[in-house]
């Protein structure tokens, strides 16, 4: 009845995760019992839960975001901590079991849950805007990814309290995660949490490929596109492109451990290494599909704050979609050590480097564009000066490791982890901060604190280089990842550093915190109006917060930079009537296929084979409901959409 | 086949400015996920060529597969695309007889190639070669069961729709979904035409 769960998968003996789960418990029950007491729940479901609105579902994505990143932190910092303790004889305050767990949880977490969610819910949110749009594609395919996104990420937070998670690191390579070596349902876990955001991901990348392409304002050639929708294309395309593989790779692993079958187990004639090669040529796109479109804030944010058009903008399209394409060239330099030969370590080296160029010119770009213009130094245009040195550091770190010798003396040392927290704390999680802080009066008609928000960046920028800098000193020492303890008291010093560097994050993350209370409990004094920044693309032409519909008038395009052409006439056209506008219907069909998945997933996990099967035949049904009902839209009369407009006039 | 539908969606302004009809746009996204799929397949084709000859001491595609009984189940689907081709000329000209007739037949042959495939798997799974046999077979059985699996899913959707279909008419929506499905259909029988040549040609043969 109840598979392999008894009360014996809750880990009473554990202090630190008996804690953390009563502090989550009480946490969650408190927030229920708020919505209930402020009587809510109506409000909740019909505008939030059952919402199609590409702008709510950008919103929910990014809190979602912030929220995992609070967990990943503490991982991190769990980890930071343990090693600065750890040194010579002593063992830390982490049992091994337990670090392997936060280890592995912390990069899925941050890698699939944060960042994933954070950059999509950027796209979900702008991209529309920025191009006339007045909605995704799909809006009800956009819920359905949101929803299933969300319960990968609770199933996997369900394994701190009931069970365990992998203890394999963050891409549970075979045959460690195999059933011999894994008995356990910590892999179990990661593989079907992973395989339900996955396709929650996937979907989300075909909707917005398509409302690119297809659903741009009349007049917007590509060539016309703003340069965050350039980079969310290419984003998403790699999405199309290479999910689909981490999907094959991880029903494969789960059939070696559900079914018996031989992929990547040591014997029957499986091939460990195969599952390295599928992951990676998933994993390497992976971080170009997190690294683009913060590119794309980068460029939206420096030329709007530098009150000039971006520099080159051909150029950085050409190096965005070149990177596109290299991006499926490169995946073998994260195993050089396997051995395939010089070759063919040689060839994905120079592939490896030759990536260096686009990036490179895009740095110079944007430098280009600060380039006589008048900057403001706001906090976008810190968090984006910040990133420019930052990431031009973790580029060359990366390009050092592209030569294959080095790279065999450098392959899982802690010069590794400095590289790609370099690159993707440097660049994705500045950008997505960036892009909150340059979206946020768009979202909510307010601005964030500024001088709480400068003070962050501070606190990241420096937390970061004193956390980081000295694991590129301990690669080069033999310190080696994923360690719980360790013999060697030379190395504790720059431990002891980057846990002041971790705190000093941790600061920074409070100061966010704030700065988001401090300004939802004054907005009034921090309004904003329709183009608070004096933007160029269209996001900025309509109301802050946009009605549901985005625009009342479709735009027509006629350039690069189209709301700030129409900003410098000196009469614009005269308004046109408003028409009737079709509408999404509101759906709930992505949350119940939700919650069937968490409880297929948690089924799968444990066994309890009669909860997969339910699950399947709630999705059937699911299906065949939603779609009985053809009428899928309903009708906006030209009447209402001038009640809206009048009640939320603005700028334009 | 979209103009007349095309012209139901939109208000037509000026020529080459508008936006595309809904059945093109959920035509267009449709075909996208299909060529993720495509992807899909892809990663489970470059398996089944590394684990090819990873038998393990037991049996290869030699001693294992029947032809004729591969070559019967090409012959279905291959027959039930040009049904189901036919059925979606049916709909374009509104004729209702012919599009049911023809998606019926497309649906009964998926179905004979479906029972063609199950038979085929329970015979290996008897004999003793199944997916736990060695790496080899693992991957045969998950690339043609992915596929059967893909047909099944069809088999539900065609089903589904048909009784929307007998229910309902031509309406906007029932047309976008039987183009959706001759697409995901089309897909299927290409990803066969692949299965067919290097499983059991190239395997079996070769």
């Amino acid at each position: 009845m109840f598979g392999k769960l008894t009360l014996s998968a809750i880990p009473f003996d554990q202090p630190i995760i008996m804690g953390t789960c009563l502090v989550l418990i009480f946490g969650i029950l408190a927030i229920l019992g708020l919505i209930t007491y402020k009587r809510k729940w109506d409000w909740l479901w019909t505008e939030w839960i059952t919402t199609v609105d590409h702008k709510r579902i950008g919103i929910m994505y990014t809190l979602l975001a912030m929220v995992m990143l609070l967990r990943g932190f503490s991982d991190a910092i769990m980890m930071r901590s343990q090693q600065a303790l750890a040194s010579s004889n002593a063992h830390g305050f982490l049992p091994p079991e337990h670090y392997n767990q936060i280890f592995s949880a912390h990069g899925t977490i941050m890698i699939f849950f944060m960042a994933m969610p954070f950059v999509v819910g950027l796209m979900n949110f702008v991209v529309p805007l920025q191009i006339g749009a007045r909605d995704v594609a799909f809006p009800v395919l956009n819920s359905v990814s949101f929803w299933l996104t969300a319960a990968g990420a609770l199933l996997i937070n369900l394994s701190l309290g009931i069970g365990e998670f992998a203890r394999t690191g963050w891409l549970a390579y075979p045959p460690l995660s195999e059933l011999p070596f894994s008995p356990g349902v910590g892999v179990d876990y990661y593989l079907w949490s992973l395989q339900i955001s996955g396709v929650g991901t996937l979907l989300s990348g075909v909707n917005l490929v398509t409302t690119i392409l297809k659903l741009r304002a009349p007049g917007m050639r590509l060539s016309m596109m703003p340069v965050f929708t350039w980079t969310a294309l290419a984003s998403n395309m790699l999405i199309v492109a290479a999910f689909p593989i981490l999907t094959a790779t991880f029903a494969m692993l789960l059939l070696d451990r559900y079914l018996g079958t031989h992929f990547f187990t040591n014997d029957g004639g499986g091939n460990p290494m195969m599952y390295i090669n599928l992951i990676w040529t998933w994993g390497h796109p992976e971080v170009y599909i997190l690294i683009l479109p913060p590119f794309g804030v980068f460029s939206e944010v420096i030329s709007t704050f530098s009150r000039k058009p971006l520099f080159g903008y051909r150029s950085m399209v050409v190096a965005t979609m070149v990177i596109t394409l290299l991006a499926f060239t490169t995946w073998l330099h994260h195993f050089f050590t396997m051995g395939s030969g010089a070759d063919v370590n040689g060839f994905f080296g120079i592939t490896t480097m030759v990536i260096a160029i686009p990036t490179g010119v895009k740095i110079f770009n944007w430098l280009f564009t600060m380039y006589g213009g008048r900057v403001r130094f706001t906090s976008p245009v810190l968090w984006t000066i910040g990133f420019m040195v930052t990431f031009t550091i973790g580029g060359m770190t990366g390009v050092l490791m592209a030569v294959p010798p080095a790279d065999f003396v450098l392959h899982n040392s802690l010069f590794l982890i400095a590289h790609f927290h370099n690159v993707i704390i440097g660049g994705v999680v500045f950008g997505c901060f960036a892009g909150l802080t340059y979206w946020f009066p768009k979202a909510f008609g307010f601005r964030l604190h500024e001088g709480l928000g400068k003070a962050a960046f501070w606190c990241w920028f420096v937390g970061f280089y004193l956390a980081f800098m000295p694991l590129y000193i301990l690669g080069f020492m033999g310190m080696t990842r994923r360690m719980n303890h360790y013999d060697n008291p030379a190395w504790l010093p720059y431990l002891l550093v980057a846990e002041a560097g971790a705190v000093l994050i941790f600061i920074g993350i409070l100061l966010q915190v704030v700065q988001l209370v401090w300004s939802i409990k004054k907005r009034g004094t921090l309004r904003a109006g329709a183009d608070p920044w004096d933007g160029r693309t269209l996001e900025w032409s309509t109301a802050s917060p946009p009605p549901p519909y985005n625009f009342a008038r479709v735009p027509q395009v006629a350039g690069l930079d189209a709301y700030w052409e129409v900003k410098q006439e000196v009469a614009t056209a005269l308004a046109q009537p408003l028409e009737a506008i079709e509408m999404p219907k509101n759906s709930g069909l992505g949350f119940f296929v939700s919650f069937f998945a968490v409880i297929g997933g948690f089924g799968m996990i444990w066994h309890i084979w009669w909860m997969g099967v339910l699950a399947l035949v709630a999705f059937f049904a699911l299906i065949v409901w939603s779609s009985w009902d053809e009428e899928d839209e309903f009708e906006l009369s030209a009447a209402e959409v001038g009640r809206l407009e009048r009640a939320n006039p603005h700028a334009a | 086949m979209s103009s007349d539908v095309a012209s139901l969606d939109m208000p037509s302004e000026e020529p080459g400015v508008q936006l595309p009809s809904r059945q093109h746009v959920t035509g267009f996204g449709f075909y996208l996920y299909l060529l993720s799929d495509g992807i899909l397949f892809a990663a489970l084709f470059a398996v089944f060529a590394v684990l090819r000859t990873a038998t393990d001491g037991g049996p290869d595609g030699h001693m294992l597969f029947s032809s004729r009984n591969a070559f019967i189940e090409t012959a279905c689907l291959l027959t039930s695309s040009f049904t189901c081709g036919i059925a979606m000329l049916a709909c374009d000209r509104r004729n209702k007889f012919v599009a049911l007739v023809g998606f019926l037949v497309t649906g009964v042959l998926g179905l004979a190639f479906l029972t063609l495939e199950i038979h085929e798997f329970a015979d290996l799974i008897a004999k003793g070669d199944g997916p736990g046999r060695s790496a080899f077979l693992s991957s045969f059985f998950t690339l043609v069961s992915t596929h059967g699996l893909h047909v099944t899913c069809g088999l539900l959707w065609l089903g589904v729709l048909l009784v929307q279909f007998l229910l309902r008419g031509f309406t906007p929506a029932i047309l976008r979904r039987f183009l959706c499905f001759s697409l995901f259909w089309h897909v299927l029988d290409v990803v066969w035409i692949g299965v067919f040549t290097f499983v059991y040609l190239v395997g079996g043969y070769l």
